[in-house]
């Protein structure tokens, strides 16, 4: 606060027209709002701008038909609030449990006005401090010495009223329509504008340019009225349950699949979009030709005068003549607010609609400029769910504590815990983490060990791509090696031409866990933290540089991974053969034994037992245990009638003890050393 | 070089001599004088001189004299000629020498024509001398030659037989040889008793040179089977000393005639390629795999032995024979031991954490939850403010030790049934992890006692049903008490007041206070509530708080103590103290003297890290012991050790102890001084002498001087895991070769750059194998025949993956 303070109170004194904060978000939708939480939480002086009325003026507008594609699922059949949202793809995160999406939509997929009054309600009820009807279009940055990362930004909206901040957090998403010219590109009408009501299409034959959900979506619509239509794309169409990426063609979307492969005259083309040309003839229909036959022809001619494809080859596929192209390519990042000096620089490939960022969601050339949401998506493109809110939720809090680590002196957020809890955290993670089954190869939780392996310290969802940098950016020391728990999918899964049905498919057995196909958690050990280099030579899609030890669990159709022998006891050996210790638990009378024989104590009796909390565990248990030949019963069972008559106490327990089933030494118990 | 006269007046009697008569100048026998001149070494050896006589021109003499004298060469015994040589025959060392041999070993070697020649020979020798026959296929080689040699040294041990004639090497069955090169073999005549029969023959495998002829023949003259008993690393035969393995038939007694006959049955097909010893187990003592029956023992030094598990004698043979086989048997044995291996680390999969085994095997059971409430996230708070103390568990409905504790707290449940103004309840953490990260619940299972409205207590005792019943019961009693009048502060030292926890065994704790000291009272409020649930603490501090001071003489601040057992009342001064230190006073102090030591109460006799003189007993200890050992524990504090008790009757584990110390069970009662945190030596009391105060004293002088022999030492090592992890990276690393995972660099090491990633379509063509070799490893029955029953039956049904469901 005094920070702030000091801060504001410069602007002032320096009498330039900026209003300042500590944090300034740009953009009031999911992402957006969720900073704004976390900043409020933290105390944070922070300020979220939307050039809008209200919050997620995108979901206002988009999609066009109003079905989202994020699931609503209300019943799991468990109580866990931190497990149900691994199947809620619509909530923020937040402490008010008002704020839940499916107290908002009873649909599956719900319709975007219900998003619409989510984030209305997410943004009152949270309070959080939302200034609307802003629309920054421009961002500079003021050097400066004093300020966190050597500038300030200076922000500038549709007033002229300038912002100055320390931090910004770019939140926009990606909302720019991505556009080809092509020769008669004039004739394609936008995703954005193009109507949906289905009886403006009646009887007309439709070519639709892209291959995306919005495009399906286009084409779902009007599917039942109109002659035919064409779809064309320069890929080939990827369908999310092949590829486990959410942002891929979803099944709900996909009837004009069903209709192509079952001839029902609707088809899908593959050719480059820069290549095409559309020319319309006198009736208002539009042909499809090629660029190169236009760029040869005479200026001079009319439309009679192009040449048409099947003019040379008379089955040409699309030689049909159209009533209407729509164009459904999908968005990019507004690059154009940001001053030269802030080289916001559009990503490679496939990534170019998103901003150039680390794997911290920090910009790669300004400091301080963080990107959160859609718009963030270059991290995970294609692999994880950044992109979606059920992913950057998650981004945005790590995000956060970067921050309040970096800006504030506030720790990553960890427990320690005696090491006898190492199996048992890693487990309950693993069972109910939202963030590492949503981000999974994108966060992570580190388990940093204390010296010689009594305690440990417990990080959560920390970007893995980042994982060189952990102690300057958590504050957090790790001197004694580490675990990294993430979630991954099998490496050879999915992918668009693979079969994902194929016979055999899952890994039923804890010693083949390692070709596990379906999404499960898999455990790094690494004797110290690795270098920015090792991160940086990593084999290709590999989160992780090569560990010293990897241990998989295995996939578990119910996701589910409490079986004591399938899941715990493979992953307490992994544990304990890292850390050279056995991490067995002991009742009390085991305890006993091993303090009176052994000079030294297994970490379970020396954590527990020793400190008077030993575990005495039910005769019933006792019983168990010497039956399985864990526990010998020293009991005499020879003399029943040698016991003297008045030991009251007890007697029941000897009873019990004499029709117990005799049990052999048990050597790896007792003698576990002398092996 | 001689004169004639010179040359025949030196000759000896006995001593051969090969003579070469001529005049200066033959140019024509220049090359063939070259050759003579060139053995005299080699016949040097054999004592035989070689002479160049220089005829005189004039001489005329026998052997100058004759023209054609001139082109012979004269062998000589003494100063008889026994054999000329037409120069021709004589054409390069090896026919000179062969030659010569053969003239003077002419009673040695036998030259044979016709079978009928070879069998009477034969026939004749059975019994009585080997014979060795060679086939050459023509006189005056180097073969021959080299059978000449070995008959210079043989001869008199074995009758050599020489032939040129092929079909006699045909007729002795022999067919496979092809009659061009030159063949030796070894007939076994002398142990050949069946006249009908030939005598077995051993060929000799190698071209024919002296070298090979002479090894082949020391190796038929060394014993069969060769007996040891002796540790084969220290054996060393005619066979390992010629380069050859030894191989070691395994007996026992009980098999001895069988593994003879094995062992000469396998002499006989290996002879002259590898020995055979017959090695007695019974009299060696050999670390090795009991099933192991054959050794290979190869001459090459710093070679171990390889210890074999062979099925028949076949196995033997090729084991020598060839050399291919060889690794591959040592690679199927690796890779048997590989199965062993993995057959040790089918364990991995089994369960051996008592706990979590003990709590699975309980599973089915329904536990009787009916007298704990189940509480959520929305009943959490509302729950907590209807009774006056809500017990809370905080478990996990999937962690182990939870549930052990979930089944002690049903009896505890059990046990308070009926008790007024306790609510027993649990929260399951998996369900509601918000309640259990606002309660601070970091732990599992944790146990906290809420009062209405005002603060909770974590229980941090023993998870026990006894142990935490009393906490529960000792808890509701407001800590410290105040006590009223002096009645009840009698009553409360005898245990009576409160009448609720009559029925407990517990600590008493009074603190008696005046007026003045107000700081000593406070801190002792302090003390209670830390102490709370684990002794009852009481408060008096009336006008009469005087007489109970008088009664138990002390002055106040201070604190009368009485023990569950005996009731005896201790008083206990209070100097200035904090309430940490009145807490640490108390815990101290409410300790017995000298204890029975239970799997209960350990923990807090342990913490002081003395060494224990423990008397282990069957049942209760004699008074008279106990009187002794009060009197001992009394007079040392507890810092020196620890003195106690130990009932075997309440405490069976105890005979472990026992076991663990002494190999045999000791007559009891037993004292043992353990120096548990020092060194680990336990050292018994000698039972002849009796249990006294005295005889325990000079005894454990003697201990510290280091006079007493320790009966056994604890072990000091750490505890390690007690079994191996899956090493998923090797088996990645194995299975999937190309994964850029092997080529990455070994941490540490300078780090290297990938090779390019192999082209995309390539994976997938590369992948099958793997998948492939994956299947049939499933498929093979080996493997599905380890592992307990249910699993693999378990198997069996789903194979590695998980088909359907």
């Amino acid at each position: 606060l005094g920070l702030a303070l000091y801060a504001s109170s410069l602007c002032a004194a320096s009498g330039a027209a900026f209003l300042y904060h500590d944090y300034c978000v740009i953009g009031a939708g999911p992402s957006g709002l969720q900073a704004a939480y976390f900043l409020q939480r933290a105390g944070r002086d922070y300020v979220v701008f939307e050039r809008s009325h209200a919050p997620g003026s995108f979901f206002a507008l988009y999609p066009r038909h109003r079905k989202l594609i994020s699931i609503n699922k209300r019943y799991t059949g468990k109580s866990n609030s931190e497990f149900n949202l691994r199947h809620d793809w619509n909530s923020l995160l937040s402490h008010d449990r008002r704020l839940l999406f499916r107290r908002y939509s009873r649909d599956f997929f719900p319709d975007a006005d219900a998003m619409v009054r989510y984030l209305e309600d997410f943004a009152s009820l949270l309070k959080l401090r939302v200034q609307y009807n802003t629309a920054i279009i421009h961002v500079t940055l003021e050097r400066d010495g004093q300020a966190w990362n050597g500038h300030y930004f200076l922000l500038t909206d549709q007033d002229r009223q300038n912002y100055k901040c320390s931090s910004l957090l770019v939140a926009t998403g990606t909302w720019v329509p991505n556009v080809v010219n092509f020769p008669g590109s004039e004739y394609v009408e936008g995703y954005e504008t193009v109507s949906i009501n289905p009886e403006d299409f009646a009887g007309q034959t439709v070519l639709i340019l892209g291959r995306g959900n919005s495009a399906f979506e286009t084409a779902e619509n009007i599917l039942g009225v109109t002659n035919f239509i064409h779809m064309v794309s320069r890929s080939r169409v990827r369908l999310s349950w092949a590829t486990h990426y959410v942002g891929d063609l979803r099944a709900i979307n996909n009837g004009l699949l069903d209709t192509y492969q079952l001839k029902s005259l609707d088809g899908l083309l593959e050719g480059n979009l820069e290549d095409l040309a559309i020319v319309k003839d006198k009736k208002g229909k539009l042909h499809i030709t090629l660029r190169f036959y236009l760029e040869n022809r005479n200026t001079s001619a009319g439309i009679d005068s192009v040449t048409l494809p099947q003019d040379e080859l008379d089955n040409f596929a699309t030689r049909a003549p159209y009533d209407r192209v729509i164009r459904c390519l999908g968005w990019k990042f507004d690059f154009s607010i940001y001053n030269r000096s802030l080289r916001m620089m559009p990503g490679k490939g496939n990534k170019k609609k998103y901003p150039q960022i680390k794997p911290s969601y920090e910009s790669r050339s300004t400091r301080g400029l963080f990107v959160l949401g859609t718009a963030s998506h270059s991290v995970d493109f294609r692999k994880s769910a950044g992109g979606f809110i059920h992913g950057f939720r998650y981004t945005t809090r790590a995000v956060h504590r970067l921050l309040e680590n970096r800006h504030h002196g506030v720790p990553w957020p960890s427990t320690v815990y005696p090491i006898t809890q190492l199996t048992n955290s890693i487990i309950k993670r693993v069972n109910e983490a939202s963030g590492l089954y949503q981000m999974f190869s994108i966060l992570a939780d580190i388990i940093l060990l204390r010296e010689n392996a009594t305690a440990f310290e417990y990080l959560e969802e920390y970007p893995v791509g980042v994982l060189a940098e952990l102690e300057t950016q958590t504050g957090r020391k790790a001197p004694n090696g580490l675990f990294v728990v993430i979630m991954e999918y099998g490496r050879n899964f999915s992918g668009a031409d693979k079969d994902v049905f194929y016979y055999n498919r899952a890994v039923g057995e804890a010693q083949h866990a390692w070709q596990s196909n379906f999404l499960h958690p898999v455990i790094y050990y690494y004797k110290r933290l690795p270098t920015e280099r090792e991160m940086r030579l990593r084999p290709p899609d590999w989160p992780l540089p090569r560990p010293d030890a990897v241990h998989h669990i295995v996939e578990d159709f119910l996701t589910d991974w409490t079986a004591p022998n399938a899941h715990i006891l493979p992953l307490r050996r992994f544990l304990e053969n890292c850390l050279s210790t056995d991490l067995r638990n002991f009742f009390a009378e085991s305890c006993f034994l091993f303090a009176f024989t052994h000079q030294k104590l297994p970490p379970f009796c020396r954590q527990g037992y020793v400190r008077m909390q030993g575990l005495v565990g039910s005769e019933g248990l006792r019983r168990h245990a010497v039956e399985a030949g864990l526990l010998e019963d020293y009991a005499p069972t020879d003399f029943p009638g040698d016991r003297p008559p008045d030991s009251r106490e007890g007697s029941q327990d000897q009873l019990l003890r004499d029709h117990a089933i005799p049990v052999h030494p048990l050597q790896h118990l007792v003698n576990a050393k002398d092996e | 070089e001689l004169s004639p006269q010179e040359y025949f007046s030196s000759l000896q009697a006995g001593r051969a001599s090969l003579a070469y008569f001529s005049h200066n100048v033959s140019p024509g026998a220049q090359p063939f004088l070259e050759q003579i001149e060139n053995s005299a070494e080699a016949l040097q050896d054999y004592g035989i001189s070689v002479v160049k006589v220089n005829c005189p021109k004039e001489d005329v003499s026998r052997y100058c004299g004759k023209e054609n004298a001139l082109r012979k060469a004269y062998l000589f015994r003494g100063n008889m000629l026994i054999r000329e040589f037409p120069t021709d025959a004589l054409f390069d060392v090896n026919s000179i020498v062969a030659n010569v041999l053969f003239a003077l070993l002419f009673n040695e070697v036998k030259y044979v024509e016709t079978l009928a020649d070879l069998q009477n020979i034969e026939n004749a020798l059975k019994g009585r001398s080997n014979m060795v026959f060679a086939y050459v296929p023509a006189t005056g080689t180097a073969e021959h030659r080299a059978v000449m040699e070995a008959a210079f040294a043989y001869g008199t041990v074995h009758q050599f037989v020489l032939t040129t004639e092929a079909t006699l090497l045909k007729d002795t069955g022999d067919d496979e040889s092809d009659v061009s090169s030159a063949r030796l073999l070894f007939c076994h005549c002398q142990q050949a008793t069946d006249l009908a029969e030939p005598c077995r023959r051993t060929a000799m495998g190698q071209t024919l040179t002296m070298l090979n002829i002479h090894r082949h023949l020391k190796l038929m003259g060394a014993p069969l089977v060769t007996e040891v008993a002796e540790d084969p690393e220290k054996v060393s035969t005619v066979h390992l000393q010629l380069g050859l393995p030894l191989v070691f038939i395994l007996s026992q007694k009980e098999t001895y005639e069988a593994d003879r006959r094995t062992a000469e049955f396998v002499a006989w097909q290996l002879l002259g390629k590898a020995g055979v010893a017959l090695l007695s187990r019974d009299l060696v003592d050999l670390n090795i795999l009991l099933r192991s029956n054959v050794a290979l023992k190869t001459p090459d030094e710093g070679v171990p032995i390889k210890y074999l598990v062979l099925e028949d004698t076949d196995e033997v043979i090729t084991l020598v024979e060839d050399k291919n086989k060889i690794e591959q048997i040592q690679e199927d044995e690796e890779e048997e031991e590989e199965d062993e291996e993995e057959k040790e680390n089918n364990n991995q999969d089994i369960q051996d954490d008592q706990v979590v085994e003990a709590v699975s095997r309980d599973k089915k059971r329904e536990l009787p939850l009916e007298q704990i409430l189940v509480l959520t996230e929305d009943t959490f708070h509302s729950a907590l403010l209807e009774t006056a103390r809500t017990v809370v568990l905080f478990y996990a409905s999937w962690e182990a030790v939870s549930l052990a504790v979930l089944r002690s707290y049903t009896e505890v449940a059990d046990h308070l049934k009926g008790t007024q103004g306790v609510l027993l309840s649990r929260v399951n953490c998996w369900d509601w992890p918000g309640v259990c990260a606002k309660e601070n619940v970091t732990q599992l299972p944790t146990i906290k006692i809420y009062e209405k409205g005002e603060r909770s207590v974590m229980y941090n005792g023993m998870w026990g049903t006894e142990e935490l019943t009393s906490f529960i019961m000792l808890s509701r009693v407001s800590c410290p008490l105040k006590l009223a009048t002096i009645d009840e502060a009698e009553g409360y030292l005898r245990g009576e007041f409160p009448s609720e926890l009559s029925s407990y065994h517990h600590t008493s704790l009074l603190g008696v206070f005046s007026t003045a000291t107000s700081e000593a009272r406070e801190a002792f409020e302090e003390a209670g509530s830390i102490l709370s649930g684990h002794v009852t603490m009481g408060m008096y501090f009336e006008d009469d708080a005087l007489a109970l001071s008088r009664k138990y003489a002390v002055s106040p601040p201070a604190l009368l103590l009485a023990r569950s057992g005996g009731r005896s009342v201790e008083g206990i001064a209070l100097s200035k103290q904090s309430a940490q230190d009145m807490v640490r006073t108390i815990r101290y102090e409410s300790l017995d003297i000298f204890p029975e030591i239970t799997v209960q109460n350990l923990p807090r006799y342990l913490q002081f890290r003395k060494p224990f003189l423990i008397l282990f007993s069957d049942g209760d200890i004699s008074q008279m012991e106990s009187k002794e050992m009060l009197k001992l524990a009394k007079g040392r504090p507890q810092e020196a050790f620890v003195a106690c008790w130990l009932n075997l009757k309440k405490t069976p584990v105890g005979r472990g102890v026992l076991k663990a110390y002494f190999a045999t069970m000791p007559s009891l009662p037993v004292l043992v001084w353990v120096n548990l945190h020092a060194g680990g030596q336990v050292f018994k009391f000698p039972s002849e002498q009796s249990i006294t105060e005295m005889n325990i004293l000079s005894w454990l002088e003697k201990l510290k001087a280091g006079l007493e022999i320790p009966s056994s030492t604890l072990s000091e090592e750490d505890w390690k895991p007690p079994l191996p992890a899956y090493d998923f990276l090797q088996m990645m690393e194995t299975a999937v070769p190309e994964l850029p995972l092997h080529t990455s660099h070994r941490r540490g090491d300078t780090p290297e750059r990938h090779p390019p990633e192999s082209p995309g379509g390539d994976t997938a063509v590369r992948e099958e194998p793997s998948q492939e070799t994956k299947v049939e490893k499933v498929g093979s029955p080996g493997r599905d025949l380890r592992g307990t029953a249910p699993r693999l039956a378990a198997r069996e049904k789903q194979g590695k993956r998980h088909s359907k469901l």
